[in-house]
């Protein structure tokens, strides 16, 4: 095994170039899990810590341009006006230690269907930025997950920043586990708000093969609150507008039975999640908030 | 390869290490520096918990590699990090721990309470405030995730000295262990952030 140490991310382009079967390794919560257990043993590791610019953010008009390994320890302290969603889901990811090294990049680049970052960047909006020698292109979030634990990168891509569509609306991110820390889930669920757009986005997490967005759930309730006047008016959601939501959300999900839960069970959950968070942003946009629920002590649970 | 790094303040090169080899393996099998435990090696139990660069990480996701040139504290060294962290200089600008000490180092309450009445000043015997609340409160049983647990502990009350239950319960949420129930774990560390307090109080700090 080689160990190549590239200083910039130019360097780190060509050295995935010239050694396309070279591992990227960021904060390594993922890839030493399979070193240590001999579950990989790759002919290179390409380690992108000396990339200070993966390292860094920047709090555009319309976006966040987040680097690829930014932890999201910096996320949830710096970002969670912009990214409340994707502050929320990062706060339920491992435990500090783990925060303090993971990051989106390496959630997108494990592309698990598990992977906390995925609902919440799926509701906001998001455009993955890769690049190889050839060039850079930009890769829509729903586009990025091509099946299990697999992404949409070229072996000679590395990805550099992700465009987040910063919250004009409140946003919320549910997840089922067994306890609060240190763990995968069951199944998640990210809800973002537009009302910008008078539009409703979702995502749903470890019920599919890859992460995926509920569009039937998103395009009905899109579609009843701008009929209902609910955006103007910022009435109560109807218990028939959330029943049906939730219905929807659930069928979205095409999950599978593991030693974490039945298909039945996540079918069940998203359901249950997609109503609690929808009620928990609805009543934020209503009262004027942006409806950041903090997941810490005696928060509502999902 | 060769592996540069500083370790509780002091510099250090590790040589021959295998490329996919983590921290947590060169700081137990080629530093001699058996602190951070090796227990689950997925990051699940917090027990290889150290510093890298003041951040707290669990050592077998970190790729030796990728501590070249960057400053690791363990749990070895966290009685004179505290200390030299009270006198205000940071990063072993006090000295740091020798590395032979570090490996001979071992608890000894009853001589760091000499040390306080200024009978004996031994070299690495002595506790940290967050060490001698383990102790006083009954938090070490086994004693195999201690280590993780103090240096998080540590780092938990640096940056918030008067941490909240819920702010314990967060910061230690990657430690686990089996023994305790965490109850006397939570009251050390409230013990520890007590006695921080009483010490800075009317030092003006």
């Amino acid at each position: 095994m080689d160990f190549l140490r590239p200083a910039g991310w130019e360097e780190a382009l060509a050295a995935k170039a010239e050694h396309p079967t070279a591992v990227p390794i960021a904060g390594g919560t993922d890839v030493m899990v399979e070193l240590n257990f001999d579950h990989r043993r790759p002919e290179y590791l390409l380690d992108l810590n000396r990339v200070t610019e993966l390292h860094e953010w920047e709090v555009g008009e319309e976006n966040v341009r987040l680097g690829a390994s930014v932890p999201y320890s910096r996320i949830i302290d710096h970002l969670r006006t912009e990214l409340p969603g994707l502050a929320l889901a990062g706060h339920t990811v491992g435990s500090p230690q783990i925060r303090n090294r993971g990051s989106v990049g390496g959630n997108l680049g494990a592309a698990s269907p598990a992977g906390d970052s995925h609902p919440a960047l799926l509701s906001a909006g998001t455009e993955v930025e890769v690049e190889s020698v050839r060039g850079t292109r930009f890769i829509p979030v729903e586009e990025f997950f091509t099946g299990v634990k697999r992404n949409a990168l070229a072996a000679d891509e590395l990805i550099k920043t992700v465009h987040i569509k910063k919250a004009t609306g409140p946003q919320q991110f549910s997840k089922v586990g067994t306890r609060n820390a240190m763990v995968i889930a069951v199944c998640a669920f990210g809800i973002a708000l537009h009302p910008e757009t008078r539009t409703v986005r979702t995502g749903i997490g470890s019920a599919a093969p890859t992460p995926l967005r509920a569009t039937a759930a998103e395009e009905f309730l899109s579609a009843a609150l701008t009929d209902g006047g609910f955006w103007e008016s910022g009435k109560t959601i109807t218990p028939s507008i959330a029943r049906q939501f939730a219905e929807l959300a659930s069928g979205a999900c095409n999950p599978i039975d593991d030693v974490r839960g039945s298909a039945r069970y996540r079918r069940h959950a998203v359901g249950i999640m997609a109503r609690r968070t929808l009620g928990w942003t609805w009543d934020a946009y209503r009262t004027g908030g942006l409806g950041t629920r903090t997941t810490e002590g005696g928060a509502p649970c999902a | 390869m060769r592996v540069n790094f500083r370790v509780n303040g002091r510099p250090h090169e590790a040589d021959d290490v295998w490329e996919g080899e983590s921290l947590l393996y060169v700081l137990r099998e080629r530093m001699g520096l058996p602190g951070s435990k090796n227990a689950c090696e997925q990051g699940e139990c917090g027990s290889c918990t150290v510093r890298l660069d003041g951040v707290p990480v669990c050592a077998c996701l970190v790729a030796a590699g990728q501590v070249e040139g960057r400053e690791v504290v363990t749990v070895e060294g966290l009685a004179n990090f505290a200390k030299d962290r009270a006198a205000g200089c940071a990063g072993g600008a006090c000295g740091g721990t020798d590395l032979n000490a570090a490996r001979q180092w071992e608890a000894d309450p009853e001589r760091a309470e000499r040390a306080d009445d200024g009978a004996v000043s031994g070299a690495g015997a002595e506790l940290s405030t967050v060490q001698q609340a383990f102790i006083d409160a009954g938090a070490v049983q086994c004693g195999f995730c201690t280590p993780g647990l103090l240096v998080a502990a540590d780092e938990l009350i640096e940056r918030n000295p008067q941490p909240s239950d819920a702010d314990i319960r967060e910061a230690l949420s990657g430690n686990l262990c089996r023994c305790t129930g965490y109850e006397k774990i939570l009251d050390a560390v409230r013990l520890a952030a007590a006695r921080e307090e009483s010490q800075t109080a009317g030092t003006g700090a």
